[in-house]
């Protein structure tokens, strides 16, 4: 943990170094997902509702997702950048190095313009709570924060898994973008307004429903019956970063170097 | 001229060879196609009044987003270009006897050409032939049809333009990154890729008329599902046509400004 500390202090210190740049790409990480937002309030300023969620339910949800995806995009960036490493030959070196390979890889890279990104998700999270008319308990926002915090396992886990297929393809594959981008556009709404086995496989393969959806019921006091279940789904998210992990594990047995 | 030919066609060969890189594009599309009309769906099924676009019209518009993203998406970076011009080796371009800005027009229209051959088939094949709802709709007649061919041809021809702007920026602000982002989002947003356009409020339909950007994305593509009938399609080329002069003209003229400023230093 102290190593990973360390890891994150240089490389943040060697992107200050292009000071204007880092800004500028900061606002544009705060501006595409405005712009997707401002999208958002649009439907529903001519809509006025979607399957009954109104516009600060699916705020609410919405900034939820992104924050979990600017998070794991921030911190889990090594991952996403990782064919490059097995390409060139530099994961050999990561490799002999006394250190866990998760660990090193994750502190490869750091893309801390994603910090607008973040701001962003931070701002339409506090608005729509104070626009909501729930009451809030320090269990439910507990819950918010585990939702959180589920999401950006479950992010870091897809990225995990792209990057372990590398062991095999040697080239990344693009197909994850389906799961990464595709996922959080698609989890930025409570996830009952799709077809059934979009909501099943986004409950029980890659279970985005239980960082958003499921919750976001207790959250808004929508749940019918026993809230229990609703409150814990939250961990289902995190446990989805174990198969990954083996996934990962297995993979880097089964590595064998370019050579280059 | 036969300069810009054979740069189109070097691009164009060498930008059909990422086949994988195609296909998982095409899936990535493909998904997100169905997100979106998933979503549109559920805000339809629940209109209080008729919106001003029917949900046919509008699932054509995003298939025919999905697959043309290519020639519509305003931030298909030439990491090539940047470098070109942020390391100095554009002097080697200078030496060129063919004109900067024909080349790097046909070198851009071609990539653009090459990445859409590829993905805009197979994905508008299988759209045709998807179960209902989905089911992307034939051109209401040949007439619109010829009309959306000759739109999306002079949209293609007026996005590139419109990154050409773009790259020239460069010379300036020596950062491509930032800048390209924030002229990317907005541009986008403008052309109806994240709402389409007849969806969004009034006002900002006004503003969204006198910018350039919808003439790539919105209007071919409302063009072939006859949203926008056919003598007005006429009108809205004449007007492509008109946009297309400026934003070349314009191009050409700041791009020699750029070049009588710059000072290539040695290395």
């Amino acid at each position: 943990m102290w190593l990973y500390g360390k890891y994150i202090a240089i490389l943040f210190k060697s992107q200050m170094q292009y000071r204007t740049s880092f800004i500028l790409l900061a606002v544009g990480q705060f501006l595409i997902p405005f712009s997707v937002f401002a999208g958002l309030y649009f439907m529903f300023d001519r809509f006025g509702q979607i399957k009954g969620w109104d516009f600060q339910e699916v705020a609410l949800c919405f900034s939820i997702i992104h924050m979990a995806f600017a998070l794991s995009e921030c911190f889990a960036r090594g991952f996403d950048g990782f064919s490059s490493l097995v390409a060139n030959g530099d994961f050999d070196r990561v490799l002999v190095r006394p250190q866990s390979t998760v660990l090193q890889v994750l502190g490869s890279k750091f893309e801390f313009s994603r910090v607008g990104r973040l701001l962003q998700s931070i701002i339409v999270l506090v608005w729509a709570i104070s626009q909501l008319s729930v009451e809030w308990s320090i269990l439910k926002l507990l819950v918010l924060l585990f939702m959180i915090i589920s999401g950006v396992f479950i992010f870091t886990g897809i990225f995990m898994l792209a990057a372990a297929m590398c062991f095999w393809t040697i080239q990344g594959l693009e197909i994850a973008n389906i799961f990464t981008d595709g996922g959080k556009e698609m989890a930025q709404y409570p996830l009952d307004i799709y077809k059934k086995w979009v909501t099943r496989f986004f409950t029980f393969i890659i279970p985005f429903g239980c960082v958003n959806y499921l919750p976001l019921l207790y959250l808004l006091d929508k749940t019918s019956g026993n809230d229990l279940p609703y409150m814990l789904a939250p961990l289902a998210g995190i446990v989805f970063i174990i198969p990954c992990l083996l996934v990962w594990r297995f993979g880097v047995r089964h590595y064998r170097s370019t050579g280059s | 001229m036969r300069a810009y030919i054979s740069v189109f066609k070097l691009r164009l060969v060498n930008g059909l060879q990422y086949r994988t890189a195609a296909l998982a594009g095409i899936a990535t599309q493909f998904f997100w196609g169905f997100i979106i009309i998933m979503v549109f769906e559920a805000f339809y099924s629940g209109a209080a009044a008729p919106p001003p676009i029917s949900l046919k019209q509008l699932i054509t518009y995003v298939w025919l987003q999905q697959a043309l993203l290519a020639f519509v998406m305003l931030w298909f970076r030439d990491n090539e270009l940047f470098q070109l011009i942020t390391t100095g080796n554009i002097a080697y371009e200078l030496c060129r006897p063919s004109g900067i800005y024909g080349l790097w027009y046909a070198k851009l229209l071609a990539q653009r050409l090459a990445s859409a051959l590829l993905r805009s088939m197979p994905i508008l094949a299988v759209a045709f032939c998807l179960p209902e709802p989905y089911r992307m709709p034939l051109p209401s007649d040949l007439i619109s049809f010829l009309l959306f061919i000759v739109a999306l041809l002079l949209g293609l021809l007026m996005v590139v333009s419109l990154s050409m702007l773009m790259y020239i920026s460069v010379f300036v602000t020596l950062s491509p990154a930032g800048s390209l982002l924030m002229f990317g989002v907005f541009g986008e947003f403008l052309a109806g890729m994240v709402i389409p356009v007849p969806l969004m409020p009034q006002w900002l339909q006004n503003i969204v008329y006198i910018l350039p950007f919808r003439w790539s994305a919105d209007f071919p593509f409302r063009v072939y599902s006859g949203h926008i009938p056919k003598e007005e399609a006429l009108i809205g080329i004449g007007i492509q046509l008109i946009w297309l002069l400026v934003l070349v003209g314009v191009g050409r003229i700041a791009m020699a400004s750029a070049l009588r400023k710059i000072v290539v230093q040695g290395g």
